[in-house]
């Protein structure tokens, strides 16, 4: 009991300094901004471990966050060879092949107006679909080992990034177009110089997208077949057998690849498209 | 009519390429079998015994709407080997998850938007999460409730209300505050309080954002209830269907379901955006 009632007057303590925090003068500043989140965060794990501790919860429904924290901490080799298996064979590679095949259909679509016409409206259409639901016919073809797990990536990622790479071509305005058209620029110049550029930001924006996708695709493939790692098999089997301290490990995993991915990806846009209105500091 | 024949030629285009690699994939097995056999094929047996395995590499077209229609509208709605039983087990579960995780999505934005302390420290996780690969905690979901003794369609819908949780916070937030200073301070001249300005203001301004968010979250709903159907073998649901077919090598049986599943979405999708028309129209915010 001791432990609850330790956890609900350390939440008041957090609640009552978050909300001084966010109305005193400082809530504008980085550091504020920064610790208010922080500190949220950090509530909900003592919370979490005081009620888990006090109620007495067993360990195979909701395992406190220092059995997780101990748990990671001693089957690191387990998680880094999971790690590798899905998010570096898997996700990522089906990543690449699947962003850069939809980048180069959508350059290759892009001169032609009537295919525009018909894929822009396909495409949307596929990537709304659940196309989660072809793992299980990808992993029939290509085998357990990564290559399916891959190919479920390119197939999730593809239709978000063609959709946006294709709108992204098209936001060059006609002055600009006019512009390269009488410096006599050839129509691959027009691509490289202009065209290109000005897609960017839509084309970060759809790989932004596909980083979650390709996530979630090479890990809910290895739920129907897998060799004996992965980060998807690991959390299958350890629920199975009422490991859950193991399966929050593997969570724990995801989310941090997850979270960094995505921030690459959003560093990298930072990086490419620092012309545009929406990266520059007001 | 401009678009449509754009959009006929890409489908029949990929039509044709299906029906390709479905003879290009399945000649292997009929080529090994005629080989067994001791008999000679000609082009035409190799095209047509393709088109009719049992169980294909691939499928083609007309084999898995053969299967949609006889799973379908040949058997009655309560067999177990109907799609509409299985479809009718996830869509339950779909709407019952998208309507608990849209209304927790929205009473989180509503304190959101009215709570700088809750601005502060709740959005950047609401935001963070959607990198993470929230699928991954499906397995777990429905086991931990199962030995709760939660069983069937809860431990499903939770999945689905957590997916479609996200995107509705996050896009409800930006229509809760899509509208400028200008109109607030209206707002504020007529001496209309906070709850007058919520009702009249910020909440009809927020619509077309509700609606975006809420097409992309009963996708999402869907997505996960036929996951959450996965890992605990289930037995019904497409889900189940596509597990149980994977399982057996029912190709067929697996494309249909994922077409069904397809169906479903365009469906769902489809009605949020007549409602998303109709609605904005009588509000006078359609383009």
């Amino acid at each position: 009991m001791i432990w609850v009632v330790a956890a609900l007057i350390f939440w008041a303590a957090m609640f009552w300094l978050n909300i001084r925090l966010s109305k005193s003068a400082q809530s504008h500043t980085r550091a504020v901004r920064l610790l208010v989140p922080a500190i949220f965060g950090i509530t909900i794990l003592v919370v979490w471990e005081g009620v888990v501790r006090g109620l007495n919860v067993p360990g195979v429904i909701l395992p406190p966050p220092s059995a997780i924290a101990a748990r990671i901490s001693t089957s690191l080799p387990v998680l880094w060879a999971d790690f590798v298996q899905t998010f570096v064979k898997g996700a990522l590679s089906g990543y690449v092949i699947g962003c850069g095949a939809a980048v180069l259909v959508a350059v290759a679509i892009d001169r032609s107006p009537f295919l525009q016409k018909g894929l822009l409206p396909v495409g949307n259409f596929i990537a709304a679909l659940p196309i989660i639901g072809t793992a299980p016919i990808l992993v029939m073809w290509f085998g357990f080992d990564w290559q399916s797990k891959a190919a479920v990536v390119v197939v999730m990622v593809f239709f978000p990034v063609l959709v946006n790479t294709v709108q992204g071509l098209a936001a060059a305005s006609a002055m600009q177009r006019d512009l390269m058209h009488t410096y006599s620029a050839s129509y691959w110049q027009t691509l490289f110089k202009l065209r290109l550029p000005a897609a960017m930001p839509f084309i970060f924006n759809g790989l932004k997208i596909a980083t979650t996708l390709a996530l979630i695709g090479a890990i809910v493939a290895e739920f129907f077949g897998s060799p004996i790692k992965g980060m998807g098999f690991r959390i299958s089997t350890e629920v199975g057998r009422l490991g859950l301290d193991m399966v929050w490990a593997e969570i724990t995993v995801a989310a941090l690849a997850g979270s960094a991915f995505y921030g690459l990806v959003a560093a990298m846009e930072k990086g490419v498209t620092f012309w545009h209105p929406s990266q520059r500091r007001s | 009519m401009s678009r449509a024949l754009p959009v006929l030629t890409v489908v029949a285009a990929i039509l044709a390429l299906w029906y390709a690699a479905a003879v290009w994939m399945n000649a292997t097995w009929t080529r090994d079998q005629a080989e067994r056999a001791g008999v000679e094929l000609s082009v035409s047996d190799i095209l047509t015994d393709t088109m009719a395995q049992e169980r294909p590499v691939l499928p083609a077209p007309h084999q898995v709407v053969t299967e949609l229609w006889n799973t379908t509208a040949r058997k009655k709605v309560t067999s177990k080997r109907s799609l509409v039983f299985h479809g009718w087990i996830t869509l339950s579960a779909t709407l019952l998850g998208f309507a608990i995780g849209t209304g927790a999505g929205i009473l989180l934005a509503i304190g959101i938007v009215h709570n700088r302390a809750m601005d502060m420290s709740v959005m950047p996780w609401a935001i963070a999460s959607q990198t993470i690969p929230i699928l991954a905690i499906a397995p777990m979901i429905i086991v931990v409730l199962n030995s709760l003794g939660i069983q069937g369609l809860v431990p499903k819908a939770i999945i689905s209300a957590y997916l479609s949780f996200f995107p509705v916070v996050v896009g409800m937030v930006k229509g809760l505050r899509s509208p400028d200073a200008m109109q607030l301070d209206l707002m504020r001249t007529y001496n209309a309080s906070g709850r007058e300005s919520f009702w009249k203001l910020r909440l009809p301004s927020s619509m077309p954002y509700l609606f975006t968010s809420l097409k992309i979250g009963i996708a999402a709903s869907l997505v996960g209830a036929i996951v959450g159907e996965l890992p605990t073998g289930a037995i019904r649901g497409l889900g189940a269907r596509m597990l149980t077919g994977s399982y057996y090598g029912q190709t067929i049986q697996i494309w249909s379901a994922l077409f069904a599943a397809a169906i479903l979405a365009a469906c769902l999708v489809g009605i949020v955006g007549v409602l998303q028309r109709v609605t904005l129209k009588r509000m006078g915010m359609d383009q």
